[in-house]
Parts: C-alpha cells; structure tokens; sequence
C-alpha cells in the first residue's frame, strides 16, 4: 500500500483508517457531513487531527500520539488539493497559476511555463493561457486548477468534489478529461455523485458519520449494496436479513423471492426502483409487498413513490392514476428475476 | 457595477448627510478664503517653510516605510494566528489610534529620551535619538502604525486563507505563499493603508513635539512650522495650511485610483 492513515478528530466524531495503493483513484463516497472533506484537508495537511499516523510508502507524513510525534507541512507532502471551486490565484494569469507548483519546486521561470503550457494542452486549455481567471467560465476555471494541480509533481492527487460547482452541460467534458489524466496516478477523489465513483475510481470507500460503512471495488459495492447508506447512494433498495431456499427472509418477516443462494446467511437483496410495479390492488406477482405510501416525489420523466424502506419509480401517468394519499395501502410487486441476492 | 436593489433613502437622511459633507468642506474653503494669493508663492518659498515641508515629506516616507515593515508583520501574527491573548495584544496595539498624541510624545520620551528606559543604552552606544530626524521618525511611526495593521488586518480576514492553503499544496513554503499569494492579494489594501499612515505621519503634531522638540531642518516638520508660524506671521501659516491640504488631497486622491485600478485587474474585464 502507498498511502496509509488513521486519523480521529474528536471534534467532529470522525474516526477513519484506510489506504490507497500506488496507481488506484480511491472514491470517498458520503453525505454532507460525512467527514470526506475533513479527511482530505488531514491528508493534506490542512488540519491537524487528535490522534493518527499517515505513511507514504513507509515514510511518516505526520505521526500524532505515537512515541515520536511528527507533522509533515502541506508544502513538504508532495500532496495537491484540486477543490469544489477552482480557487486559481486571482491575480496571475492562467499560465502562471499552473506554472506556481514547478516554481515553487524550484524551476526557473521559463522551465516553469514549459511545464506549465505542456499540462494547458493536456487539459485542452491552452488558449486560456494569457487570461486572467476573472474571464474564465466555470468549466474553464476547473480545467486549469486541474492543470495546475498536476503540474506541481504530485505523488498523490486529491480531489474534493471537482465536478460539483459545474453546470450538467460542461460537467461530462470534464469527467471525460479526469479520467484520463487519472488513469495509473493515486487519487483520493471525494464525491457525493455515484457516476463519478462509476467512471473514476477502482475502489470506493463508503463515509458514514466520520466512519467507513463499507468499501470495496467500485462496482461491486455500487451493485451489491450493504448498507442501506450506500443503497441510497448507488439508488437501489436493499433489503438486509438471511438467505432461505427460494430467497430472503428479512427480519421483519418478509420473504423476497430471488435467485437463492446457500441458505441460512446473513444476506442483502437489491431491487431497482424502476423494476418496482405499484399497484392499488393485490396483483399476481413473484413478489408482492403491501406497503404504506408515505411521499411522491417528482424525478423528471419518472415519479418516486416512497413507501418506508422501500421506493418504486412509477411513470407520471401511473403516479396520477393511482390517487396518491399518504397513508393509503398499495401492492409494491416486481419479479424474481429483478431480484439480487447476496451474503453480507 | 451598478446595485441590484436602489433603495429609497430618506430625505432627512439626505439633509443631514449634506450638513456632514458641508461642515468638512466650509472651514477648508473658508481657509482658501484667507490666502494671501499675491504673497503665496513667496510665503511657501520662504528657506524656513521648505525645509519644513521637506523633512515633513523625508520623515513621513521614511515613517511609512517602518510602519509596512512593522505593521505586515503585525498585521499576519493578528489575522492569521490565535495565540492566548490576541485579544488584548491587538487593543493595545491600536491604542495610539485614540491616544492624544502628546501623551505618546510623554511615552516615548520614557522610553528612547536621554534619561529613558532605553535612552542610557543607546548613549553608550553614541546614538541620541531625542530631538533628532530619527525621534520625528519614531514618533510619527508611533502614531501611524496602527492604520496600516488595521486596514491590513481586515482585508487579511476578508481574503481568507483558501488561497493559501492551495499554493502550500502546490509545495509552497510559508515564505513563498507570503510573497506571491498573500502581499499580491491583499496590495490594495497595503497601499490604503500606507497612505492612510503616510497621511497621519505627515499630520503629526503632538508626539513629535514633545518627543523630538521643533529644532528648524531637523525636527521642526510642516505642523509645527505652521503653529510656529502662527503667532508671527499667520499668513505664512494659512498659505502652508494650504499647502499640506492640497498635498493630502493629492495623496488621497492618488491611492484612489491606484486602488480602483488594482481591484479592476484582479477581478479581470468581467
């Protein structure tokens, strides 16, 4: 492993320990509050936190309560912070905001803008390159931080929700333009947007309450969600009890018919919303719930109906005819083969 | 940029914000009044008028220099550290902003006179500071420092430290992100406030009498040639009242529009 850390910040109850290997963008996946900024800013250098050690590679970055107390400066990690906003120094150019890393590495100031225009051109900025960041668009601004923040040489990138300031129309092209100079560079990538864990990260680590819920490869997590925080992320509905001879049995009593695995194990079902028929009275299905309506909730071509733990994407037609009532009895159905089973 | 909402102000309002504007403008216009022009260029040549106007000018540049470089440093330990009592450090170091001046003159006699805390030290060493160029220079400085670390305090904290923490990211030492980060984005406001201290120096009556006494080309500067000045020749007084009037006007006017200008380059042509 390249990067090591434990950290605890009793302030903010945040106890988190993890690593990332050389070569792997790691997504911190979490709600507001979580902890995913506080744990940026300690492996920056930003905050100090309580207690913890943190090793690139067998060398302390910062050691707090051990026998040998050390703290590495932010200037001496070889660590660089691409945040939400794009944060370029107002009074220099595009140029010279991306040529401050390999200037204060010590370059001259010619070798320095070398550097500084080869990484404009990677992130496909290089006519911006005499502007002053008060002209730039929003989309520009981030593409030039992003530059500036490669171009300091960093051993390890992070990243604070970079794409989240932006418009729906620019965000894309710049996901695009992070994957690729993500690709083979460690990174910690902090988000709240599961398609930027799906497209950017091999690893992803689930923050709850300045805790990790769960972590694991990406797609795996996103796909077989084990706890209901990362269910609601990855937009899924989970079910949580133990594996019976044609599915699940949750706790509550409910058995969801599914692919069956070995029986007798803690397990997880997952239904995707959209796989979810609402009906007002009692259909013919492999599974059928009755359920409570609590919410409606419009999404665009679709409308959520919340029913306790469980949610059902319902065309806005359905939605109207069913006569929506908070409190009314519906019949929540979807088929076995929607049905995901998994031990957790 | 105009403002979004124009609220209605009201018309007391406006009457009383006019008897403010005319109860600065009034005595200064009426001073104007009582210029001997034909004399003027005379009185303000006159070798005892010059020579105060400039040690005025030598002394108060030289007092702004020392202020920036007391006061940035000053100005970075209040904004951007926390020590125990900051609080207090930062009331006593403004306390020269509402200090009557004579009594900071009393206060630096104590401490650089020749029978001072420090004055027997600095004997020893063969330097007598009070009743010299340097005492003015002290006492003006005295005086001043506390505009250039309050303007310079403020904007520290309007800034704040989102661009710093950045450029220390980038591998900036604290030395590097103090010279290119920080001096840059706060400019405006170290040239306000060197201005503000420029003013107040070149202004300075009280402290520097008391502590460096009026001896003509070596501390009598431009205030006290004036209130000298007063008692035999008020019309040699009123015209380099006129003078010093006219030279803060220019100043102030001056870091207006540097300043104007400064702000329009760092928010670029948007």
């Amino acid at each position: 492993m390249s990067l090591a850390i434990r950290a605890r910040v009793a302030e903010r109850g945040f106890e988190v320990s993890l690593e990332v290997a050389e070569g792997e963008t790691l997504a911190i996946l979490g709600p507001n509050g979580a902890g995913k900024s506080t744990l940026l800013d300690i492996v920056a250098g930003l905050l100090r936190p309580d207690a913890g050690r943190a090793e690139w590679a067998g060398t302390p970055l910062f050691d707090i309560g051990g026998p040998r107390p050390l703290w590495l400066p932010p200037h001496r990690r070889g660590i660089s912070l691409l945040a939400q906003e794009p944060l370029l120094f107002p009074h220099l150019t595009a140029l010279d905001n991306v040529a401050f890393g390999p200037r204060s590495a010590g370059h001259s100031r010619e070798a320095a803008r070398v550097t500084a225009r080869g990484w404009l051109a990677e992130v496909e900025a290089s006519d911006l390159e005499a502007s002053r960041p008060g002209t730039l668009s929003g989309g520009q601004a981030q593409r030039v931080a992003v530059a500036r923040a490669l171009a300091a040489d960093p051993r390890l990138l992070l990243l604070d929700e970079p794409l989240a300031a932006l418009d729906a129309a620019v965000a894309p092209l710049l996901r695009r333009m992070l994957k690729r100079v993500l690709a083979g560079r460690t990174a910690i990538l902090v988000t709240h947007e599961v398609l930027d864990a799906l497209t950017l990260a091999d690893r992803v680590v689930v923050l709850g309450d300045g805790a990790i819920v769960e972590q694991g490869p990406t797609r795996e997590v996103l796909e077989r969600p084990r706890h209901p925080f990362t269910a609601e992320l990855a937009g899924l509905n989970l079910l949580v009890g133990t594996s019976s001879a044609t599915g699940l049995v949750t706790p509550d009593g409910l058995a969801v018919t599914g692919a069956p695995i070995a029986p007798g194990v803690r397990a997880a079902a997952a239904i995707r919303p959209s796989a979810i028929a609402v009906h007002a009275v009692e259909p013919r299905a492999d599974n059928v719930v009755r359920v409570r309506m609590s919410d409606l909730e419009p999404r665009g071509d679709s409308v959520r109906v919340r029913a306790g733990a469980l949610n059902a994407d319902v065309s806005p037609g359905r939605a109207a005819a069913l006569d929506f009532v908070p409190g009314a009895v519906v019949y929540f159905a979807f088929p076995a083969g929607e049905v995901s089973i998994y031990p957790c | 940029m105009a403002p979004r909402w124009s609220s209605a102000i009201p018309g007391w309002v406006i009457a009383a914000a006019v008897v403010g504007a005319v109860f600065v403008l009034f005595p200064l216009a009426a001073m104007a009044t009582r210029v001997d022009w034909p004399n003027f260029l005379s009185l303000v040549t006159s070798p005892s008028s010059v020579a105060a106007l400039l040690l005025s000018l030598r002394t108060s540049l030289a007092a702004t220099a020392a202020c920036i470089v007391l006061g940035v440093p000053m100005a970075l330990m209040l904004a951007r550290t926390a020590f125990r009592g900051q609080r207090l450090v930062r009331a006593l170091v403004l306390l020269p902003l509402v200090l009557p001046p004579v009594i900071g003159g009393i206060a630096l006699l104590a401490a650089f006179g020749r029978r001072g805390l420090l004055g027997q030290t600095f004997d020893v060493l063969g330097v007598s500071i009070a009743f010299s160029t340097a005492a003015v220079v002290i006492a003006q400085t005295f005086v001043a420092l506390p505009f250039l670390v309050l303007s310079l305090e403020s904007s520290l904290r309007l800034t704040g430290t989102r661009y710093e923490a950045v450029a220390s990211t980038l591998g900036a030492t604290p030395t590097t992100v103090l010279r290119r980060i920080t001096l840059p984005l706060i400019f405006p406001a170290l040239l306000s406030g060197a201005v503000l201290s420029f003013a107040r120096a070149l202004g300075e009556f009280g402290a520097t009498l008391t502590f460096a006494g009026s001896l003509q080309g070596v501390t009598r500067t431009l205030p006290l040639e004036i209130y000298l000045q007063r008692e035999t020749d008020p019309d040699a007084a009123v015209a380099l009242s006129l003078v010093l009037v006219l030279v803060a006007v220019l100043v102030v006017g001056l870091t207006l529009r540097t300043s104007a200008a400064s702000s329009l380059v760092r928010r670029g042509t948007s």
